[in-house]
């Protein structure tokens, strides 16, 4: 494998990748304004972020497109947050 | 035979061992899985603080997302055109790549200044109002560290994008340099989509 075939990623389609974030963003805007029960909000509202985010990190960023891994990288931290969330929940008392 | 043998071994350490990539790419990952853990704690804390405590004004109504959620179009269009510019400095497009990567350095100073007109909005009008303030409730603070933090990113992000347009057309940088600050800039963009949703829309 030479440098030049390795650097050629395939050109995603960035604007049809625009236009799904700026649909979800509308989505998200609409689902703070509506009155929904606040779980249901609460999950729309974090799957479309986090739908957003995967978007950002697969198509603009490349790692779709990039050895493993880079995106076992880039999982680290959100697999430390969790561990950081679960080993802090005991302290919440409301 | 064995003098180029080192040479060449000492070409190929340019890429690093673990991607078919620079080292500049692979360094730029490693350090933002280390500044998404920076955000991740604060995130984690705020989403605590905020489960603990009684009193927590709605976020929506409080902060108000008309404003916001224009800032999150315009970093959703600054990503887009900063792919663009990295797409056309690829196919030597150099006018091209000038103009996209100007789009998205404005588009991160417009966002500066959308963020600079709501605290100012925020810290003088909106919170007084309803009692609040940064050293007397979590509600304030959380929100002022959180954003403050992201709107330094954004600062430093419109800085090495200026920096790298500069080195680009004075033909110090190439394509792979773009790539690296453009990994920067989605970061950014990225952790504003989160920060959008939990401090926010929630």
């Amino acid at each position: 494998m030479t440098t030049a075939q390795a650097h050629a990623h395939p050109q995603p389609n960035y604007m049809g990748v625009f236009w799904w974030l700026l649909g979800l963003t509308i989505a998200e805007v609409a689902v703070a304004y509506a009155h929904l029960p606040k779980l249901i909000m609460v999950i729309l509202l974090v799957g479309m972020a986090f739908t957003k985010a995967a978007m950002v990190a697969l198509y603009f960023m490349h790692l779709k497109f990039e050895r493993s891994t880079l995106t076992w990288i880039a999982l680290t931290p959100l697999i430390l947050c969790i561990f950081l969330s679960l080993m802090l929940l005991p302290d919440i008392h409301p | 035979m064995s003098e180029a043998a080192a040479i060449d071994s000492a070409a190929e350490a340019a890429e690093s061992p673990l991607t078919p990539e620079s080292w500049g790419k692979l360094g730029m990952w490693v350090f933002l899985a280390a500044d998404a853990m920076s955000f991740g704690g604060l995130i984690v804390c705020y989403a605590l603080l905020r489960n603990a405590s009684a009193n927590w004004p709605p976020p929506a109504k409080t902060l108000g997302i008309n404003l916001t959620a224009f800032m999150t179009l315009l970093l959703i269009v600054s990503s887009v055109t900063m792919v663009l510019s990295l797409s056309a400095i690829q196919n030597g497009d150099m006018k091209r790549f000038k103009r996209f990567l100007l789009l998205t350095i404005s588009g991160g100073l417009l966002f500066l200044g959308c963020q600079a007109y709501e605290w100012t909005h925020l810290i003088t009008e909106r919170l007084p109002e309803i009692g609040i303030s940064f050293s007397t409730h979590l509600f304030a603070t959380t929100f002022f560290v959180l954003t403050g933090f992201h709107g330094m990113h954004v600062t430093g992000g419109v800085i090495y994008n200026s920096c790298v347009l500069a080195a680009c057309l004075r033909g110090r940088y190439g394509p792979k340099h773009v790539e690296i600050a453009g990994l920067y800039w989605h970061f950014v963009d990225l952790v504003w989509i989160l920060i959008f949703t939990f401090v926010y829309l929630i």
